[in-house]
């Protein structure tokens, strides 16, 4: 999938990835994506709770040896 | 349409229960609410410019894991305070978790408001130049004049 921004949150914990991840969106654009790589466990529900309540689109959520990645766009 | 809002009160000053009102803090902010935290008495210590004094106890902490069983005849012997202190802080830096230095400043980055009790700060006599300088000082009305109007308040 393209993206415009990477944020490398591996080896963070709660809630360090979805602060990051709101920092990040911050200085991106409508519809721009942004990747998001974690290797908390707590992220996989935290990151779509923070879709849903932010209003941007976590547009896919996939495991990659023990990696999470997210692909969020902004709203 | 209107943010939401959240208010929590913090009420405790050791390295265990400094975490929640941060984390939920700078996680709300980063949700999109406006946050007020209210700090009051033992809580005031976590607006201090140095955190380190901020420790955690085993003592009448029966819940809190150890290495080894161990007595609380042997929890009470100088220095356990602050062994307990330095293995809880190498803990959370392994599991990267943030330092309270650093969620706090993640909350102020992101405008999350904190307000101390200037009522305790009087009578524990504190000196605020030991205090960060993003507090504003107020009292109880102060804090129900936000809180009164939010979605989540919490005591911590």
């Amino acid at each position: 999938m393209n993206f415009d921004k990477e944020l490398n949150a591996r080896g963070l914990s709660c809630p360090l990835p979805i602060v990051k991840t709101k920092k990040s969106l911050a200085d991106m654009t409508t519809g721009q994506v942004l990747k998001v790589i974690s290797t908390d466990t707590g992220s996989v529900k935290d990151m779509a709770a923070f879709a849903e309540q932010t209003g941007n689109a976590l547009l896919s959520t996939v495991e990659e040896n023990g990696e999470f990645v997210f692909y969020m766009q902004k709203k | 349409m209107a943010n939401k809002k959240m208010a929590i009160i913090a009420t405790k000053g050791t390295l265990d229960m400094a975490y929640p009102p941060f984390i939920l803090g700078s996680t709300a902010a980063a949700l999109g609410y406006d946050v007020q935290i209210f700090f009051t008495f033992y809580g005031l210590q976590l607006l201090r410019k140095d955190l380190s004094d901020v420790m955690i106890s085993p003592l009448a902490n029966p819940a809190m894991p150890m290495p080894i069983p161990m007595p609380v005849m042997v929890q009470m012997l100088p220095g356990m305070e602050s062994m307990a202190t330095m293995m809880m802080k190498q803990k959370l830096k392994k599991h990267g978790v943030a330092s309270l230095e650093e969620l706090r400043d993640l909350c102020l980055e992101a405008d999350v408001k904190f307000i101390a009790c200037q009522m305790t700060v009087d009578l524990f006599e504190f000196d605020k130049s030991e205090f960060i300088d993003n507090v504003e000082y107020g009292g109880a009305a102060t804090f129900l004049s936000f809180a009164g109007d939010t979605d989540i308040c919490l005591f911590v």
